[in-house]
């Protein structure tokens, strides 16, 4: 489905993830930030950009490999995006949220 | 002579020594297959052993029962590979040289990523069933549980089979109610992801298991340590889950021997084309099954549909062509759900598991994503055809390597 958020239209799925990563852009991440109640310092710009950097090279991410990047450790990444830090987190940064096959 | 070596003599590394066997000309390729094990297990057993469903006995055989003539197995620990030469050093000190490396090497647990896991209950009240020493440990244990609050408990993403923890919630409610006992037992699956089912059409489809099996759901769990004392288990985020019996999947890691070559990621995965299934750093090693860090599911039959694509590269590779076959990252599960039902769900990188007819499109007879007796009778069919057609590398008719699209409700 389609989206309008600050500015550009993108497409979202059924939990509000986008599926086509080329459509974010900074801005779009602030806006889905604000809509997770998270307001973006530069901590959560670094973890953001670490994340998307692993998704591009289709690396699968965990909280523990997370923890072990030297980025973020992980109970400042619980701070950052309190409530579930990982899907939180990849929605903001325009990545799907880990999954299972299920 | 050319060397062809394999390394690992599981699903994968068998089905690649009988596909080749077939294919290359024995004046031309050696093949050796190296294993420092003697037994060949079939590893979907483990769900079904603490059940008393299967016995030991039905998921134990010896590797070199599968081992086509022709190729030599060799029982020997790997100490390292080294890429740069072309060879592989032996434990024993001995050097094997080859052309093309096969690395099929597959994952384990290691329960000694997680504080305490290993701790004083470890196999008292702290089981793990993906092993068959853990899984027959925790079918004695079932046998005399007096029940309690069971937790079942996924450590981290990538996992071997990842619906095999919920299939063991699945089975254990089950399990209780036939024991008639079931008043007894609190089951709770507590799971890293953000549910236990994390894709949109499964959630619509499979929630209300769930609730019809009163399973108990704890989500964004990601857990700090196993705490023996007051047995709990604690994430970083504070939140607890106390238990009486705790069924854990540990992290999952690929051999160390990546670790000791060089050749792994941070998890000891080879990282691997998920399309060609070449090495991304040696052009003559060629990686399948869960040793890869391609984003498949590890699973027997990805590592299945996998041999057939790597089989046609390799030859192209030998033949000095460019490779042209390309995985799409099909797997296709049977998934236990209880009382003599189960699921099937056909699915690959790009297509999530969804509603229709298998294998043929708008007849079946299988039914995709709806629980069934068929689908729980295929399960058990299963088991046979793992021993008698799939390890030989024999073609399951119908069933194409790629994920075919006909027949499914996008």
């Amino acid at each position: 489905m389609e989206k309008l958020i600050a500015g550009t239209t993108v497409t979202v799925n059924e939990e509000g993830y986008l599926t086509n990563f080329a459509q974010w852009n900074e801005a779009v991440g602030e806006a889905l930030a604000a809509e997770a109640n998270v307001v973006l310092t530069p901590r959560h710009w670094q973890v953001i950009n670490y994340l998307q950097l692993q998704h591009k090279s289709n690396l699968p991410l965990s909280i523990r490999q997370i923890g072990k990047s030297n980025v973020v450790d992980i109970k400042e990444f619980y701070q950052l995006f309190p409530n579930g830090p990982l899907k939180i987190s990849t929605k903001i940064a325009g990545i799907p949220k880990p999954a299972s096959c299920l | 002579m050319k060397h062809l070596l394999i390394l690992g003599a599981g699903t994968a590394g068998t089905m690649m020594a009988n596909h080749l066997r077939h294919n290359l000309k024995e004046d031309d390729w050696e093949i050796s297959i190296i294993d420092e094990k003697e037994e060949h297990h079939y590893q979907p057993g483990y769900l079904f052993l603490p059940f008393d469903i299967y016995q030991p006995e039905d998921i134990v055989k010896s590797i070199a029962e599968f081992i086509p003539k022709g190729v030599s197995l060799i029982k020997n620990k790997i100490e390292r590979i080294i890429p740069a030469e072309n060879k592989v050093a032996m434990k024993t000190g001995e050097m094997l040289e080859y052309d093309v490396l096969i690395i099929a090497t597959g994952a384990k647990i290691a329960p000694e990523e997680t504080t305490g896991m290993q701790g004083a209950e470890w196999q008292k009240s702290v089981f793990d069933f993906y092993t068959f020493e853990g899984s027959l440990a925790l079918r004695n244990k079932l046998r005399e549980w007096q029940g309690g609050k069971l937790v079942i408990h996924i450590t981290e993403m990538p996992i071997k089979c990842p619906v095999a923890p919920l299939e063991f919630a699945f089975l254990a409610d089950s399990y209780f109610k036939h024991k008639h006992m079931r008043d007894k037992v609190d089951i709770t699956f507590v799971t890293p992801l953000s549910g236990a089912f994390t894709k949109p059409k499964a959630t619509a489809a499979l929630d209300h298991l769930l609730q019809e099996k009163n399973i108990h759901i704890v989500s964004d769990f990601a857990i700090e340590q196993v705490d023996n004392d007051n047995k709990k288990i604690i994430d970083y985020g504070g939140q607890e889950v106390p238990f009486d019996l705790l069924v854990t999947v540990p992290t999952n890691k690929g051999d160390a021997l990546m670790e000791r070559s060089g050749l792994g990621d941070d998890l000891n995965y080879v990282p691997t084309n998920k399309a060609t299934l070449q090495s991304k750093d040696y052009e003559n090693i060629f990686v399948l099954g869960d040793a890869s860090n391609v984003p498949a599911s590890k699973a027997g039959s990805v590592a299945h549909f996998e041999a057939e694509i790597l089989t046609e590269n390799i030859l192209l590779y030998i033949g000095g062509q460019p490779l042209k076959a390309e995985f799409d990252g099909h797997a296709n599960c049977f998934i236990e759900t209880g009382n003599g039902k189960a699921l099937l769900i056909d699915f690959n990188y790009t297509h999530e598991p969804v509603e229709g007819t298998f294998p043929f499109p708008g007849v079946g007879p299988l039914r995709l994503l709806k629980e069934s007796r068929m689908n729980h009778m295929g399960k058990l069919a299963f088991r046979w055809i793992y021993w008698n057609v799939l390890l030989k590398g024999t073609h399951i008719p119908f069933v194409s390597a790629n994920m075919q699209e006909a027949g499914k409700h996008f």
